[in-house]
Protein backbone atom coordinates (compact mmCIF):
# COMPACT_ATOMS: atom_id res chain seq x y z
CA UNK A 1 0.00 0.00 0.00
CA UNK A 2 1.52 3.41 -0.67
CA UNK A 3 2.15 6.16 1.50
CA UNK A 4 -0.79 8.10 0.10
CA UNK A 5 -3.35 5.71 1.05
CA UNK A 6 -1.56 5.13 4.00
CA UNK A 7 -1.82 8.66 4.74
CA UNK A 8 -5.57 8.69 3.65
CA UNK A 9 -6.47 6.03 6.60
CA UNK A 10 -4.46 7.70 9.15
CA UNK A 11 -6.38 11.35 8.25
CA UNK A 12 -9.70 9.56 8.03
CA UNK A 13 -9.20 7.95 11.28
CA UNK A 14 -8.64 10.77 12.86
CA UNK A 15 -11.77 12.25 11.31
CA UNK A 16 -13.36 9.59 12.82
CA UNK A 17 -12.05 9.70 16.08
CA UNK A 18 -13.37 13.67 15.67
CA UNK A 19 -16.53 13.35 15.03
CA UNK A 20 -17.39 10.24 17.32
CA UNK A 21 -15.68 11.86 20.22
CA UNK A 22 -17.15 15.04 20.19
CA UNK A 23 -20.57 13.90 19.24
CA UNK A 24 -20.15 11.00 22.67
CA UNK A 25 -19.52 14.68 24.79
CA UNK A 26 -22.37 16.43 22.95
CA UNK A 27 -24.94 12.90 23.13
CA UNK A 28 -23.69 12.40 26.36
CA UNK A 29 -24.44 16.37 27.45
CA UNK A 30 -28.03 16.34 26.35
CA UNK A 31 -28.45 12.15 27.19
CA UNK A 32 -27.13 12.00 30.94
CA UNK A 33 -29.81 14.66 31.96
CA UNK A 34 -32.78 13.06 30.20
CA UNK A 35 -32.02 9.71 31.10
CA UNK A 36 -32.23 10.77 34.32
CA UNK A 37 -35.29 12.29 34.03
CA UNK A 38 -36.97 9.98 32.25
CA UNK A 39 -35.47 7.22 34.75
CA UNK A 40 -37.21 9.39 37.92
CA UNK A 41 -40.14 11.20 36.74
CA UNK A 42 -43.23 8.86 36.38
CA UNK A 43 -45.33 9.26 39.17
CA UNK A 44 -44.44 9.00 42.57
CA UNK A 45 -41.32 9.33 41.72
CA UNK A 46 -38.08 11.98 42.38
CA UNK A 47 -39.20 14.55 39.71
CA UNK A 48 -43.12 13.43 39.00
CA UNK A 49 -43.84 14.62 35.92
CA UNK A 50 -45.51 11.96 34.21
CA UNK A 51 -46.61 13.90 31.63
CA UNK A 52 -43.42 15.39 30.36
CA UNK A 53 -42.18 12.11 31.19
CA UNK A 54 -44.34 10.61 28.43
CA UNK A 55 -44.10 13.13 26.05
CA UNK A 56 -40.09 13.21 26.22
CA UNK A 57 -40.35 9.09 25.52
CA UNK A 58 -42.52 9.97 22.42
CA UNK A 59 -39.96 11.86 21.51
CA UNK A 60 -36.81 9.75 22.06
CA UNK A 61 -38.80 6.75 20.69
CA UNK A 62 -39.37 8.83 17.64
CA UNK A 63 -35.73 9.80 17.74
CA UNK A 64 -34.71 6.64 17.58
CA UNK A 65 -37.24 4.84 14.90
CA UNK A 66 -35.78 7.24 12.24
CA UNK A 67 -32.86 5.79 10.12
CA UNK A 68 -29.71 7.27 10.99
CA UNK A 69 -29.33 8.08 6.97
CA UNK A 70 -33.04 9.72 6.40
CA UNK A 71 -32.07 11.57 9.69
CA UNK A 72 -28.91 12.92 8.55
CA UNK A 73 -30.76 13.80 5.35
CA UNK A 74 -34.28 15.26 6.95
CA UNK A 75 -32.33 17.65 9.15
CA UNK A 76 -29.72 19.39 6.80
CA UNK A 77 -31.14 22.72 7.02
CA UNK A 78 -30.93 22.57 10.78
CA UNK A 79 -27.11 21.05 10.34
CA UNK A 80 -26.44 24.45 8.40
CA UNK A 81 -28.15 26.58 10.82
CA UNK A 82 -26.19 25.26 13.63
CA UNK A 83 -22.54 24.27 12.04
CA UNK A 84 -22.67 26.66 9.13
CA UNK A 85 -22.50 24.32 6.65
CA UNK A 86 -23.98 20.91 5.83
CA UNK A 87 -20.66 19.19 4.53
CA UNK A 88 -17.79 17.91 6.54
CA UNK A 89 -17.06 16.44 9.70
CA UNK A 90 -17.88 19.22 11.52
CA UNK A 91 -21.59 19.57 9.92
CA UNK A 92 -21.86 15.62 10.90
CA UNK A 93 -21.35 16.33 14.21
CA UNK A 94 -25.18 17.61 14.32
CA UNK A 95 -27.22 14.35 13.24
CA UNK A 96 -24.85 12.02 15.19
CA UNK A 97 -25.27 14.20 18.47
CA UNK A 98 -28.96 14.27 17.93
CA UNK A 99 -29.09 10.19 17.09
CA UNK A 100 -26.65 9.57 19.65
CA UNK A 101 -28.05 11.67 22.71
CA UNK A 102 -31.64 9.51 22.70
CA UNK A 103 -30.08 6.41 22.66
CA UNK A 104 -27.50 7.41 25.29
CA UNK A 105 -30.56 9.07 27.34
CA UNK A 106 -32.44 5.12 27.32
CA UNK A 107 -29.13 3.38 28.50
CA UNK A 108 -29.03 5.74 31.33
CA UNK A 109 -32.42 5.48 32.40
CA UNK A 110 -32.34 1.67 32.33
CA UNK A 111 -28.68 2.06 34.67
CA UNK A 112 -30.24 4.55 36.89
CA UNK A 113 -33.71 2.53 37.54
CA UNK A 114 -31.42 -0.62 38.54
CA UNK A 115 -30.33 1.29 41.69
CA UNK A 116 -32.30 -0.04 44.46
CA UNK A 117 -35.26 2.18 45.40
CA UNK A 118 -34.26 1.88 49.29
CA UNK A 119 -31.32 3.78 48.68
CA UNK A 120 -33.71 6.58 47.19
CA UNK A 121 -35.78 6.45 50.20
CA UNK A 122 -32.65 6.06 52.71
CA UNK A 123 -31.36 9.34 51.17
CA UNK A 124 -34.59 10.97 51.89
CA UNK A 125 -34.94 9.32 55.10
CA UNK A 126 -31.83 11.99 56.23
CA UNK A 127 -33.13 14.58 54.44
CA UNK A 128 -31.27 15.18 51.21
CA UNK A 129 -33.22 16.79 48.37
CA UNK A 130 -33.71 15.56 44.82
CA UNK A 131 -30.68 16.88 43.36
CA UNK A 132 -28.53 15.68 46.25
CA UNK A 133 -30.07 12.31 46.00
CA UNK A 134 -29.43 12.37 41.58
CA UNK A 135 -25.65 13.41 42.60
CA UNK A 136 -24.21 11.65 45.58
CA UNK A 137 -26.67 8.31 45.36
CA UNK A 138 -28.06 7.46 41.64
CA UNK A 139 -25.16 8.71 39.80
CA UNK A 140 -22.30 7.39 42.08
CA UNK A 141 -24.64 3.89 42.21
CA UNK A 142 -25.23 3.43 38.69
CA UNK A 143 -21.51 4.28 37.70
CA UNK A 144 -20.67 0.75 36.36
CA UNK A 145 -24.17 0.82 34.50
CA UNK A 146 -23.46 4.15 32.84
CA UNK A 147 -19.89 4.18 31.89
CA UNK A 148 -21.31 0.47 29.93
CA UNK A 149 -24.03 2.39 28.09
CA UNK A 150 -21.52 5.35 27.05
CA UNK A 151 -19.03 2.06 25.89
CA UNK A 152 -21.75 1.00 23.87
CA UNK A 153 -23.11 4.33 22.45
CA UNK A 154 -19.21 4.93 21.45
CA UNK A 155 -19.49 1.99 19.49
CA UNK A 156 -22.79 2.72 17.60
CA UNK A 157 -21.41 6.12 16.89
CA UNK A 158 -18.65 4.79 14.69
CA UNK A 159 -21.31 2.75 13.17
CA UNK A 160 -22.91 5.67 12.58
CA UNK A 161 -19.99 7.98 11.99
CA UNK A 162 -19.80 5.34 8.54
CA UNK A 163 -22.95 6.76 7.40
CA UNK A 164 -22.02 10.45 7.33
CA UNK A 165 -20.14 10.08 4.03
CA UNK A 166 -23.21 9.94 2.25
CA UNK A 167 -23.48 13.62 3.17
CA UNK A 168 -19.44 14.33 2.55
CA UNK A 169 -18.43 13.77 5.91
CA UNK A 170 -15.66 12.68 6.02
CA UNK A 171 -14.36 9.33 8.30
CA UNK A 172 -13.06 5.91 7.65
CA UNK A 173 -16.88 4.60 6.17
CA UNK A 174 -16.38 7.63 3.56
CA UNK A 175 -12.83 6.09 2.90
CA UNK A 176 -14.06 2.56 2.47
CA UNK A 177 -16.68 3.17 0.40
CA UNK A 178 -15.58 5.64 -2.22
CA UNK A 179 -12.42 3.89 -2.17
CA UNK A 180 -13.12 0.48 -1.53
CA UNK A 181 -16.14 0.03 -3.25
CA UNK A 182 -16.59 2.43 -6.08
CA UNK A 183 -12.89 2.56 -7.43
CA UNK A 184 -12.16 -1.50 -6.53
CA UNK A 185 -9.54 -1.26 -4.05
CA UNK A 186 -10.63 -4.48 -1.92
CA UNK A 187 -7.13 -3.70 0.13
CA UNK A 188 -8.69 -0.16 1.24
CA UNK A 189 -11.86 -1.90 2.15
CA UNK A 190 -9.70 -4.34 4.29
CA UNK A 191 -7.76 -1.58 5.87
CA UNK A 192 -10.79 0.28 6.72
CA UNK A 193 -12.40 -2.56 8.49
CA UNK A 194 -9.40 -3.31 10.41
CA UNK A 195 -9.10 -0.25 11.44
CA UNK A 196 -12.49 -0.19 12.82
CA UNK A 197 -12.41 -3.51 14.57
CA UNK A 198 -9.23 -1.86 16.32
CA UNK A 199 -10.99 0.85 17.38
CA UNK A 200 -14.14 -1.10 18.66
CA UNK A 201 -12.00 -3.47 20.49
CA UNK A 202 -10.00 -0.55 22.21
CA UNK A 203 -13.41 1.21 23.21
CA UNK A 204 -15.19 -1.39 24.85
CA UNK A 205 -11.68 -2.97 26.69
CA UNK A 206 -11.25 0.64 28.40
CA UNK A 207 -14.90 0.82 28.81
CA UNK A 208 -15.36 -2.68 30.72
CA UNK A 209 -11.56 -2.23 32.60
CA UNK A 210 -13.39 1.33 33.91
CA UNK A 211 -16.61 -0.18 34.77
CA UNK A 212 -14.98 -3.33 36.60
CA UNK A 213 -12.98 -0.57 38.45
CA UNK A 214 -15.76 1.54 39.81
CA UNK A 215 -17.65 -1.22 40.96
CA UNK A 216 -17.82 -2.21 44.06
CA UNK A 217 -20.15 -4.67 44.87
CA UNK A 218 -18.63 -7.99 43.42
CA UNK A 219 -15.12 -7.18 43.37
CA UNK A 220 -13.74 -7.79 46.92
CA UNK A 221 -15.82 -11.03 47.19
CA UNK B 1 -57.96 40.07 54.43
CA UNK B 2 -61.28 39.01 56.03
CA UNK B 3 -60.64 34.93 54.67
CA UNK B 4 -57.27 35.17 56.13
CA UNK B 5 -58.03 36.06 59.43
CA UNK B 6 -60.84 33.73 59.77
CA UNK B 7 -58.19 30.92 58.36
CA UNK B 8 -55.58 31.53 60.48
CA UNK B 9 -58.07 31.66 63.60
CA UNK B 10 -59.50 29.02 62.38
CA UNK B 11 -56.92 26.24 62.40
CA UNK B 12 -55.54 26.41 66.28
CA UNK B 13 -59.02 25.72 67.33
CA UNK B 14 -59.06 22.85 64.69
CA UNK B 15 -55.87 21.39 65.70
CA UNK B 16 -56.81 21.35 69.25
CA UNK B 17 -59.44 19.41 68.71
CA UNK B 18 -57.58 16.58 67.10
CA UNK B 19 -55.78 16.06 69.90
CA UNK B 20 -56.70 13.58 71.79
CA UNK B 21 -55.83 12.60 76.21
CA UNK B 22 -53.35 10.19 74.91
CA UNK B 23 -51.25 12.51 72.35
CA UNK B 24 -51.36 15.04 74.68
CA UNK B 25 -49.12 13.34 77.03
CA UNK B 26 -46.42 16.21 78.06
CA UNK B 27 -43.50 14.42 77.48
CA UNK B 28 -44.03 12.25 74.47
CA UNK B 29 -41.04 12.62 71.73
CA UNK B 30 -43.38 11.32 68.74
CA UNK B 31 -47.52 12.08 68.77
CA UNK B 32 -49.91 10.37 66.64
CA UNK B 33 -52.75 12.34 66.64
CA UNK B 34 -56.24 11.06 64.94
CA UNK B 35 -53.92 9.37 61.97
CA UNK B 36 -55.43 7.89 59.19
CA UNK B 37 -53.55 6.94 56.11
CA UNK B 38 -55.41 5.61 52.83
CA UNK B 39 -53.46 5.04 49.68
CA UNK B 40 -56.13 5.47 46.89
CA UNK B 41 -56.57 2.88 43.99
CA UNK B 42 -53.94 2.97 41.47
CA UNK B 43 -53.70 0.76 38.58
CA UNK B 44 -56.54 -1.77 38.92
CA UNK B 45 -55.57 -1.99 42.58
CA UNK B 46 -58.32 -1.22 45.12
CA UNK B 47 -57.54 1.31 47.36
CA UNK B 48 -56.01 0.47 50.80
CA UNK B 49 -56.66 1.78 54.64
CA UNK B 50 -53.43 1.32 55.89
CA UNK B 51 -54.12 2.81 59.06
CA UNK B 52 -57.14 3.96 60.66
CA UNK B 53 -58.05 6.37 64.10
CA UNK B 54 -54.51 5.68 65.17
CA UNK B 55 -53.75 8.10 68.44
CA UNK B 56 -50.44 7.59 70.52
CA UNK B 57 -47.25 8.90 71.84
CA UNK B 58 -43.72 7.54 72.18
CA UNK B 59 -42.75 8.74 75.44
CA UNK B 60 -39.25 11.06 75.08
CA UNK B 61 -35.84 8.91 75.41
CA UNK B 62 -37.84 5.28 75.74
CA UNK B 63 -37.79 2.16 73.88
CA UNK B 64 -40.67 1.52 71.99
CA UNK B 65 -41.95 -1.63 69.67
CA UNK B 66 -44.22 -1.61 67.31
CA UNK B 67 -44.99 -4.74 66.85
CA UNK B 68 -47.67 -6.43 64.10
CA UNK B 69 -48.07 -9.02 61.03
CA UNK B 70 -46.98 -8.16 57.76
CA UNK B 71 -49.96 -5.62 56.31
CA UNK B 72 -50.60 -4.45 59.66
CA UNK B 73 -49.78 -1.29 58.94
CA UNK B 74 -45.96 -0.72 60.45
CA UNK B 75 -43.97 0.45 57.91
CA UNK B 76 -46.62 3.15 56.88
CA UNK B 77 -46.75 4.60 60.42
CA UNK B 78 -42.92 4.49 60.69
CA UNK B 79 -42.95 6.36 57.83
CA UNK B 80 -44.96 9.15 58.77
CA UNK B 81 -42.69 9.66 61.77
CA UNK B 82 -40.03 10.95 59.50
CA UNK B 83 -42.12 12.38 57.19
CA UNK B 84 -41.58 9.94 53.95
CA UNK B 85 -45.53 9.55 53.72
CA UNK B 86 -48.21 12.51 55.00
CA UNK B 87 -51.19 11.00 56.89
CA UNK B 88 -54.58 11.26 54.95
CA UNK B 89 -56.05 13.21 58.39
CA UNK B 90 -54.40 13.82 61.51
CA UNK B 91 -50.98 14.72 62.72
CA UNK B 92 -47.76 13.53 63.41
CA UNK B 93 -45.53 15.58 66.08
CA UNK B 94 -42.45 14.69 66.44
CA UNK B 95 -40.03 16.45 69.25
CA UNK B 96 -42.95 19.56 69.31
CA UNK B 97 -42.78 20.24 65.47
CA UNK B 98 -45.83 18.90 63.09
CA UNK B 99 -43.74 16.90 60.88
CA UNK B 100 -46.84 15.77 58.72
CA UNK B 101 -47.13 19.76 58.08
CA UNK B 102 -44.12 20.21 56.47
CA UNK B 103 -42.47 20.19 52.90
CA UNK B 104 -39.09 20.59 51.01
CA UNK B 105 -36.28 22.72 52.90
CA UNK B 106 -38.08 22.45 55.93
CA UNK B 107 -38.91 19.31 56.25
CA UNK B 108 -35.30 18.03 55.14
CA UNK B 109 -33.95 19.94 57.85
CA UNK B 110 -36.51 18.31 60.16
CA UNK B 111 -35.59 14.93 58.86
CA UNK B 112 -31.76 15.23 59.83
CA UNK B 113 -33.08 15.41 63.76
CA UNK B 114 -34.33 11.67 63.03
CA UNK B 115 -32.76 8.67 61.77
CA UNK B 116 -33.52 5.86 59.98
CA UNK B 117 -32.05 2.13 59.88
CA UNK B 118 -33.43 -0.45 57.56
CA UNK B 119 -33.59 -4.00 57.25
CA UNK B 120 -31.43 -4.65 54.04
CA UNK B 121 -29.04 -2.04 55.88
CA UNK B 122 -29.52 0.11 52.04
CA UNK B 123 -25.53 0.96 52.15
CA UNK B 124 -24.02 2.66 49.08
CA UNK B 125 -21.99 0.21 47.16
CA UNK B 126 -20.07 2.31 46.15
CA UNK B 127 -18.99 4.01 48.95
CA UNK B 128 -17.00 3.24 51.77
CA UNK B 129 -18.38 2.27 55.79
CA UNK B 130 -16.82 5.52 56.59
CA UNK B 131 -18.31 7.66 53.40
CA UNK B 132 -21.33 6.00 53.73
CA UNK B 133 -21.34 7.20 57.65
CA UNK B 134 -20.18 10.61 56.01
CA UNK B 135 -23.12 10.97 53.01
CA UNK B 136 -26.22 12.15 55.86
CA UNK B 137 -23.45 14.93 56.96
CA UNK B 138 -22.44 15.83 53.25
CA UNK B 139 -26.03 16.39 52.54
CA UNK B 140 -26.52 18.53 55.86
CA UNK B 141 -23.52 20.75 55.03
CA UNK B 142 -21.06 19.66 57.58
CA UNK B 143 -17.21 20.97 56.53
CA UNK B 144 -14.79 18.49 55.69
CA UNK B 145 -12.51 18.18 59.05
CA UNK B 146 -15.90 18.16 61.04
CA UNK B 147 -17.44 14.81 58.65
CA UNK B 148 -13.91 13.09 59.57
CA UNK B 149 -13.98 13.81 63.17
CA UNK B 150 -17.79 12.58 63.72
CA UNK B 151 -16.80 9.51 61.57
CA UNK B 152 -14.40 8.18 63.24
CA UNK B 153 -16.33 8.72 66.51
CA UNK B 154 -19.26 6.64 65.21
CA UNK B 155 -17.64 4.24 63.74
CA UNK B 156 -15.80 3.83 67.39
CA UNK B 157 -19.28 3.94 68.92
CA UNK B 158 -20.83 1.12 67.06
CA UNK B 159 -17.50 -1.42 67.69
CA UNK B 160 -16.18 -1.25 63.99
CA UNK B 161 -13.43 1.83 63.89
CA UNK B 162 -11.41 -0.90 62.02
CA UNK B 163 -13.23 -1.05 58.56
CA UNK B 164 -13.11 2.31 58.08
CA UNK B 165 -12.04 2.22 54.31
CA UNK B 166 -14.13 -1.46 53.77
CA UNK B 167 -16.75 -1.47 50.92
CA UNK B 168 -19.84 -2.67 52.08
CA UNK B 169 -19.60 -6.08 50.07
CA UNK B 170 -16.38 -6.66 52.54
CA UNK B 171 -18.69 -6.36 55.65
CA UNK B 172 -21.12 -9.39 57.51
CA UNK B 173 -25.03 -8.49 57.76
CA UNK B 174 -24.31 -7.72 61.52
CA UNK B 175 -21.18 -5.17 60.35
CA UNK B 176 -23.04 -3.76 57.87
CA UNK B 177 -25.65 -2.64 60.38
CA UNK B 178 -23.79 -1.44 62.43
CA UNK B 179 -22.61 1.53 59.79
CA UNK B 180 -26.30 1.72 59.13
CA UNK B 181 -26.62 2.32 62.54
CA UNK B 182 -23.70 4.89 63.24
CA UNK B 183 -25.34 6.87 59.40
CA UNK B 184 -28.45 7.48 61.21
CA UNK B 185 -27.07 8.87 64.23
CA UNK B 186 -24.09 10.84 62.24
CA UNK B 187 -26.33 14.25 62.43
CA UNK B 188 -26.96 13.60 65.89
CA UNK B 189 -30.72 12.87 65.33
CA UNK B 190 -33.29 12.49 68.46
CA UNK B 191 -35.48 9.63 67.13
CA UNK B 192 -33.84 6.74 66.00
CA UNK B 193 -36.50 4.40 64.24
CA UNK B 194 -35.61 0.49 63.18
CA UNK B 195 -37.68 -0.98 60.09
CA UNK B 196 -37.12 -4.27 61.15
CA UNK B 197 -33.34 -3.79 61.28
CA UNK B 198 -32.60 -6.96 62.53
CA UNK B 199 -34.95 -9.20 60.52
CA UNK B 200 -31.84 -10.11 57.51
CA UNK B 201 -29.75 -11.08 60.82
CA UNK B 202 -29.03 -14.37 62.94
CA UNK B 203 -29.82 -14.66 66.30
CA UNK B 204 -26.30 -14.09 67.76
CA UNK B 205 -26.00 -10.80 65.37
CA UNK B 206 -29.48 -9.60 66.35
CA UNK B 207 -28.71 -9.97 69.94
CA UNK B 208 -25.56 -7.76 69.34
CA UNK B 209 -27.31 -5.04 67.52
CA UNK B 210 -30.18 -4.97 70.07
CA UNK B 211 -27.66 -4.93 72.64
CA UNK B 212 -25.48 -1.91 70.59
CA UNK B 213 -28.84 0.13 70.46
CA UNK B 214 -30.11 -0.45 74.11
CA UNK B 215 -26.44 1.22 75.34
CA UNK B 216 -26.94 4.16 72.60
CA UNK B 217 -30.67 4.69 74.04
CA UNK B 218 -29.08 4.47 77.73
CA UNK B 219 -26.08 6.50 76.32
CA UNK B 220 -27.07 8.89 73.85
CA UNK B 221 -30.57 9.59 75.28
CA UNK B 222 -32.04 8.58 71.78
CA UNK B 223 -35.71 7.95 71.54
CA UNK B 224 -35.89 4.48 69.71
CA UNK B 225 -38.76 3.29 68.09
CA UNK B 226 -38.45 -0.32 66.89
CA UNK B 227 -40.94 -2.10 63.87
CA UNK B 228 -40.96 -5.37 64.16
CA UNK B 229 -42.99 -8.46 63.40
CA UNK B 230 -40.81 -10.71 66.20
CA UNK B 231 -41.76 -10.47 69.73
CA UNK B 232 -38.48 -11.97 71.15
CA UNK B 233 -37.24 -8.58 69.91
CA UNK B 234 -39.68 -6.46 71.69
CA UNK B 235 -39.22 -8.76 74.74
CA UNK B 236 -35.25 -7.97 74.39
CA UNK B 237 -35.07 -4.25 73.95
CA UNK B 238 -38.28 -2.54 74.62
CA UNK B 239 -40.50 -0.96 77.39
CA UNK B 240 -43.73 0.02 76.07
CA UNK B 241 -45.25 -2.06 73.14
CA UNK B 242 -47.48 -1.27 70.47
CA UNK B 243 -49.77 -4.02 69.09
CA UNK B 244 -50.56 -2.91 65.37
CA UNK B 245 -53.59 -5.36 63.86
CA UNK B 246 -54.85 -4.55 60.06
CA UNK B 247 -54.28 -0.99 60.63
CA UNK B 248 -55.22 -0.22 63.82
CA UNK B 249 -53.83 0.20 67.27
CA UNK B 250 -55.13 -2.99 69.40
CA UNK B 251 -53.16 -3.11 72.67
CA UNK B 252 -50.38 -1.03 73.77
CA UNK B 253 -48.89 -0.03 77.21
CA UNK B 254 -45.30 -1.69 79.22
CA UNK B 255 -43.99 -4.35 77.82
CA UNK B 256 -44.42 -6.12 81.39
CA UNK B 257 -48.06 -5.55 81.82
CA UNK B 258 -48.86 -6.55 77.87
CA UNK B 259 -46.61 -9.62 78.49
CA UNK B 260 -48.22 -11.00 81.68
CA UNK B 261 -51.78 -9.78 80.48
CA UNK B 262 -52.25 -9.36 76.92
CA UNK B 263 -56.03 -9.11 75.78
CA UNK B 264 -56.16 -9.20 72.35
CA UNK B 265 -56.08 -12.45 70.19
CA UNK B 266 -53.12 -10.88 68.01
CA UNK B 267 -50.83 -10.16 70.95
CA UNK B 268 -51.43 -13.18 72.35
CA UNK B 269 -50.03 -15.26 69.11
CA UNK B 270 -47.25 -12.84 69.48
CA UNK B 271 -46.73 -13.96 72.81
CA UNK B 272 -47.44 -17.50 72.04
CA UNK B 273 -44.24 -17.45 69.94
CA UNK B 274 -41.64 -16.56 72.65
CA UNK B 275 -43.05 -18.11 75.69
CA UNK B 276 -43.84 -21.16 73.73
CA UNK B 277 -47.82 -21.72 74.37
CA UNK B 278 -47.39 -23.86 71.15
CA UNK B 279 -47.04 -27.36 72.35
CA UNK B 280 -43.78 -29.83 70.95
CA UNK B 281 -44.54 -31.30 67.78
CA UNK B 282 -44.13 -34.73 69.29
CA UNK B 283 -46.24 -34.29 72.37
CA UNK B 284 -49.05 -32.95 70.15
CA UNK B 285 -49.12 -35.75 67.59
CA UNK B 286 -49.90 -37.95 70.32
CA UNK B 287 -52.99 -36.20 72.19
CA UNK B 288 -56.24 -37.96 71.74
CA UNK B 289 -59.76 -36.99 73.02
CA UNK B 290 -60.71 -40.01 74.28
CA UNK B 291 -58.70 -41.28 77.43
CA UNK B 292 -57.37 -44.51 77.56
CA UNK B 293 -56.68 -46.44 80.67
CA UNK B 294 -53.16 -46.28 81.79
CA UNK B 295 -52.87 -42.85 80.49
CA UNK B 296 -52.65 -39.34 81.38
CA UNK B 297 -54.55 -36.35 81.12
CA UNK B 298 -52.98 -33.16 79.50
CA UNK B 299 -53.49 -29.53 81.12
CA UNK B 300 -52.03 -26.40 79.79
CA UNK B 301 -51.77 -23.56 82.35
CA UNK B 302 -50.61 -19.83 81.81
CA UNK B 303 -47.93 -18.44 84.28
CA UNK B 304 -48.38 -15.07 84.19
CA UNK B 305 -47.41 -12.53 86.84
CA UNK B 306 -44.30 -12.58 89.73
CA UNK B 307 -43.16 -15.09 91.18
CA UNK B 308 -45.75 -17.69 90.41
CA UNK B 309 -45.60 -21.19 89.27
CA UNK B 310 -42.88 -22.22 91.60
CA UNK B 311 -44.38 -24.47 94.02
CA UNK B 312 -47.38 -25.13 92.13
CA UNK B 313 -46.32 -28.28 91.19
CA UNK B 314 -45.47 -29.69 94.76
CA UNK B 315 -49.00 -28.36 95.75
CA UNK B 316 -51.25 -29.75 93.24
CA UNK B 317 -49.07 -33.23 93.95
CA UNK B 318 -49.82 -32.51 97.76
CA UNK B 319 -53.09 -31.18 98.13
CA UNK B 320 -54.75 -33.65 95.55
CA UNK B 321 -52.53 -36.27 95.70
CA UNK B 322 -52.23 -36.68 92.35
CA UNK B 323 -48.74 -37.83 91.08
CA UNK B 324 -48.55 -34.94 88.79
CA UNK B 325 -45.94 -34.83 85.53
CA UNK B 326 -44.73 -32.06 83.49
CA UNK B 327 -45.32 -32.89 79.71
CA UNK B 328 -43.42 -29.28 78.77
CA UNK B 329 -42.81 -26.21 80.27
CA UNK B 330 -41.03 -22.82 79.24
CA UNK B 331 -41.07 -19.99 81.49
CA UNK B 332 -39.30 -16.37 80.64
CA UNK B 333 -39.19 -13.40 82.87
CA UNK B 334 -39.67 -10.43 81.31
CA UNK B 335 -39.61 -7.27 83.05
CA UNK B 336 -39.68 -9.00 85.97
CA UNK B 337 -42.65 -10.81 85.59
CA UNK B 338 -42.71 -14.55 84.52
CA UNK B 339 -44.76 -15.22 81.30
CA UNK B 340 -45.04 -19.12 80.07
CA UNK B 341 -47.01 -22.04 80.16
CA UNK B 342 -46.73 -25.71 81.80
CA UNK B 343 -47.99 -28.77 80.27
CA UNK B 344 -48.91 -31.20 83.14
CA UNK B 345 -49.96 -34.85 82.91
CA UNK B 346 -52.47 -35.98 85.03
CA UNK B 347 -52.16 -39.97 85.29
CA UNK B 348 -56.16 -41.94 84.88
CA UNK B 349 -55.64 -45.04 86.17
CA UNK B 350 -54.36 -44.42 89.72
CA UNK B 351 -56.04 -41.39 90.46
CA UNK B 352 -59.57 -42.06 89.97
CA UNK B 353 -59.58 -41.16 86.11
CA UNK B 354 -61.68 -37.73 85.18
CA UNK B 355 -62.50 -37.12 88.75
CA UNK B 356 -58.60 -36.14 88.80
CA UNK B 357 -58.95 -33.48 86.03
CA UNK B 358 -61.82 -32.28 86.94
CA UNK B 359 -60.52 -31.66 90.86
CA UNK B 360 -57.38 -30.02 88.85
CA UNK B 361 -59.07 -27.95 86.53
CA UNK B 362 -60.63 -26.36 90.08
CA UNK B 363 -57.71 -26.52 92.32
CA UNK B 364 -56.27 -24.14 89.41
CA UNK B 365 -58.79 -22.09 88.73
CA UNK B 366 -59.25 -21.29 92.32
CA UNK B 367 -55.66 -20.32 92.28
CA UNK B 368 -56.35 -17.60 89.35
CA UNK B 369 -54.45 -19.80 86.43
CA UNK B 370 -55.98 -19.80 83.49
CA UNK B 371 -56.13 -23.83 82.33
CA UNK B 372 -57.54 -25.68 79.81
CA UNK B 373 -57.90 -29.65 79.36
CA UNK B 374 -55.99 -29.90 76.25
CA UNK B 375 -56.73 -34.13 76.10
CA UNK B 376 -55.18 -37.57 76.32
CA UNK B 377 -52.04 -38.96 75.78
CA UNK B 378 -51.85 -43.23 76.23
Amino acid sequence: MSPELINLIVQATFESLYMVGIAALLGTAFGLPLGVFLATSRKGELFAAPIVNRVLGIVVNATRSTPFIILVVAIIPFTRFVAGTSIGSTAAIVPLTIASAPFIARLVEAAIREVDGGLIETASSFGASPLQIVFKVLIPEALPGLLLALTLAVVSLLGYSAMVGAVGGGGLGDLGIRYGYQRFMPEMMLAVVVVLIALVQLVQSAGDYLARRVNRRLRHR
Amino acid sequence: MNAHQSLAIGQPIERCEAISPAAAEPDAMVRFASISKTYPAYRGKPGVNALQNIDFAIPRGSITGVIGRSGAGKSSLVRLINGLEKPTTGRVVVDGRDISALAGRELRLAQRSIGMIFQHFNLLSSRTAADNIALPLEIAGWAKADIKARVTELLALVGIADKHDRYPSELSGGQKQRVGIARALATRPSVLLSDEATSALDPQTTRAILDLLANINRELGVTIVLITHEMSVVRQLARDVVVLDAGHVVESGHVADIFTHPKHPITQSFLAEVTGDSLPVSLASRIVAEPSAAGQAVIRLQVRGAGVGDTLVARLARELGLDVSLLAARIDEIGGQHVGSLVLGIPLGISGGEDAVARTLAFLSQHQFSAEHLGYVA
